[in-house]
């Protein structure tokens, strides 16, 4: 199974655990991003950089396993048109023990948001707008204290 | 030449998402080529309006403005990313 997935349809987060399981670790800790309904919104438009997109994610996750003894990483992203409650991204890590899969975890998906090709477009009854970039991602991201993937 | 590519509300106000120009000298920065294409006025003055806005890629991988082109056959242009 690869490591990174960047795809338009949804997929399971049950049978990606079931997998990571079977690293053979003592621990996996996994997030699930979805889509929130809130203000109106009718949809979400996730556009990506084709091309980039799946090579910066494994960037990425080359740093997360050169920081933590991980035994296994998965990391699935979606784009193109979202409904709320729909499953945008999962990120998933298993490790010996907990501390290294549930910070490798809350570093990957700090990363994505700030490091990955990917930018979002809020749909509502009768207007559309470009999410902004927050500055807070960009510093959660630097909080790891590592350059990032470049 | 030089390709370059568009992407979110960048794509939208230049109104296409690829271009390719004439290949710039290769220590011309990022930031040069776009004040070449803000001075063509229309979609690329008014995408272009605001540097602080902007972020780019060069080959895909993120770089500062300030970078050169050198050899590079991918110019990347667009907002500040927002996935996760």
């Amino acid at each position: 199974m690869s490591r990174v997935s960047i795809q338009s349809q949804d997929f399971d987060p049950a049978a990606e655990l079931v997998a990571l399981e079977a690293s053979g670790g003592g621990g996996v800790a996994s997030f699930t991003g979805i889509v929130r309904g809130q203000g109106g919104l009718v949809a979400l438009e996730l556009e990506h950089y084709p091309a980039m997109t799946a090579m910066q994610v494994e960037r990425i996750v080359e740093q997360a396993l050169a920081r933590w003894p991980l035994l296994g990483v998965r990391v699935i992203h979606r784009f193109g048109r979202l409904e709320p409650g729909e499953r945008i991204v999962f990120v998933g890590a298993a490790s010996r023990h907990r501390r290294a899969a549930l910070e490798a975890c809350a570093f990957l998906i700090d990363w994505l948001k700030s490091e990955a090709p990917f930018w979002k477009k809020e749909h509502f009854a009768d207007t559309a707008l470009w999410v902004e970039a927050r500055a807070e991602d960009e510093a959660k991201a630097q909080d790891w204290a590592v350059k990032p993937p470049r | 030449m030089l390709t370059i590519v568009y992407f979110a509300w960048v794509r939208e106000i230049i109104g296409h998402d690829e271009e390719r120009i004439e290949r710039p000298a290769p220590g011309t920065t990022i930031r040069t080529v776009i004040e070449g294409l803000a001075a063509q006025g229309g979609g690329h003055a008014q995408a272009f309006a605001d540097m602080d806005r902007l972020r780019a890629a060069l080959d895909q991988r993120f770089v500062p403005l300030e970078s050169m082109i050198g050899q590079a056959k991918e110019l990347a242009i667009f907002p500040p990313v927002t996935g996760g």
